[in-house]
């Protein structure tokens, strides 16, 4: 095993650790909010860690081709990086939206111990 | 077999698809419509990063292209879901 | 004038990352073929020219200026989101969690600012964002493991950490 390897699996155990944590927060945690904190931070921080595997992957793949399949490795890298900008931005958007979609049609958070919201008309 | 980059590759796409059955267990349990669009945006991510994966796997870059189109598709899907959710309980509470 | 070519700029990467490899071994190697630049130029001005009030809005043009600043942000804000991802672990794990909605008024004027603070808290720990406005300064977080607090600040320390203080130097 090369440093390639090692650097791939390292990266990618990182990967499935976070995202298989994740589900299994949908079924652990008791409402709405809370699953949202364990799905949105554990995929989002899961998904770079993948992306900056294939990167490394392409890297690697880079370092054995040479003249005209070095472009493919190249734009496999680059759209790999904007896959990423678009989950970044994306994600903590469409959490907030279905956060305030349950809040407003009157999902209460189970176990609070505060809810200001309740003031609010 | 040899154990390199690719076969590491096949195993991460077949652990994030085992996530996509556990989040799909809670789009089918529910119980309120946020829990399901909950699962939903989780399975939207998950399939973003298994795409470029298997863009990795089979060297093909076409996969990464459709990821990025999926990831803003699948953004204003979540969040036409959520604006639906909002105005059916205005309209309800009009009613 | 500025917004404009902050739009130019930003098309014109985006594009950039998505032509990289295209080259036939010319003059810019097999990074990029000149033709695709050339085009990739066109297309840019078209679009910034078409979609500078959208993306650029005046007071939006802070941040371009302030972008080494943004370049400090990036390590903060990943050292913020990894922090996050344990104390999810150690909660999905423990079941031990204490949450609530609370509010908070970080003092931040412009919706730029609200945004980029708004979508940095959802990603770091312990906090999402449930609902903010376009009129006033309050947002409301939920928050996974409240803490007891008895004035503003000290809340808001609490929910945002270092997060509101850069987004005020960031945006405002």
């Amino acid at each position: 095993m090369d440093g390639w390897t090692i650097a791939m699996i390292v990266l990618l155990a990182i990967s499935i650790f976070f995202i298989l944590l994740g589900t299994i927060g949908l079924h652990r945690f008791p409402d709405v909010y809370t699953r949202l904190h364990a799905a949105t931070k554990t995929t989002t921080f899961g998904s770079i860690f993948l992306i900056a595997a294939v990167i490394v992957y392409g890297a690697f793949r880079l370092t054995e081709v040479s003249g005209d399949n070095a472009g493919s490795f190249m734009h496999l890298i680059g759209m790999s990086i904007i896959a990423l900008l678009a989950l970044l931005f994306t994600n903590p958007t469409g959490a907030h939206a279905i956060a305030r979609a349950a809040r407003r049609t009157g999902v209460e958070p189970e176990q609070a111990v505060i809810d200001d919201y309740r003031e609010v008309k | 077999m040899t154990f390199g980059p690719s076969e590491i590759l096949l195993i991460t796409v077949a652990a994030l698809a085992l996530g996509i059955l556990i989040s799909l267990l809670r789009l089918f349990l529910g119980p309120t419509a946020p829990d399901r669009v909950v699962a939903l945006d989780t399975v939207n991510t998950i399939v973003v990063g298994l795409m470029v994966g298997l863009a990795a796997y089979y060297e093909e870059v076409v996969f990464v292209d459709i990821a990025v189109v999926y990831a803003l598709l699948s953004f204003g899907a979540t969040m036409f879901i959520a604006r639906y959710i909002e105005r059916t309980k205005e309209n309800q509470e009009a009613v | 004038m500025l917004t404009f070519l902050m739009t130019f700029i930003g098309v014109f990467l985006l594009y950039l990352l998505m032509v990289l490899g295209t080259g036939d071994g010319g003059t810019f190697g097999y990074l990029f073929h000149w033709e695709e630049l050339v085009a990739g130029l066109i297309i840019s001005l078209v679009a910034a020219a078409i979609a500078r009030t959208v993306l650029g809005k005046a007071e939006n043009t802070k941040l371009f200026v302030r972008f080494p600043l943004f370049l400090v942000y990036i390590p903060v804000w990943f050292a913020a989101l990894a922090k996050a991802n344990l104390q999810v672990a150690v909660m999905v794990i423990t079941g031990k969690i204490r949450p609530g909605i609370v509010r908070i008024e970080p003092g931040l004027k412009t919706n730029l600012g609200k945004t980029i603070l708004a979508n940095s808290i959802t990603l770091t720990p312990g906090t999402l964002t449930v609902d903010a406005f376009d009129d006033r300064e309050e947002m409301y977080i939920h928050w996974i493991k409240v803490k007891d607090t008895k004035t503003m600040d000290e809340r808001i320390k609490g929910v945002c950490g270092s997060f509101a203080g850069w987004a005020r130097r960031l945006a405002e």
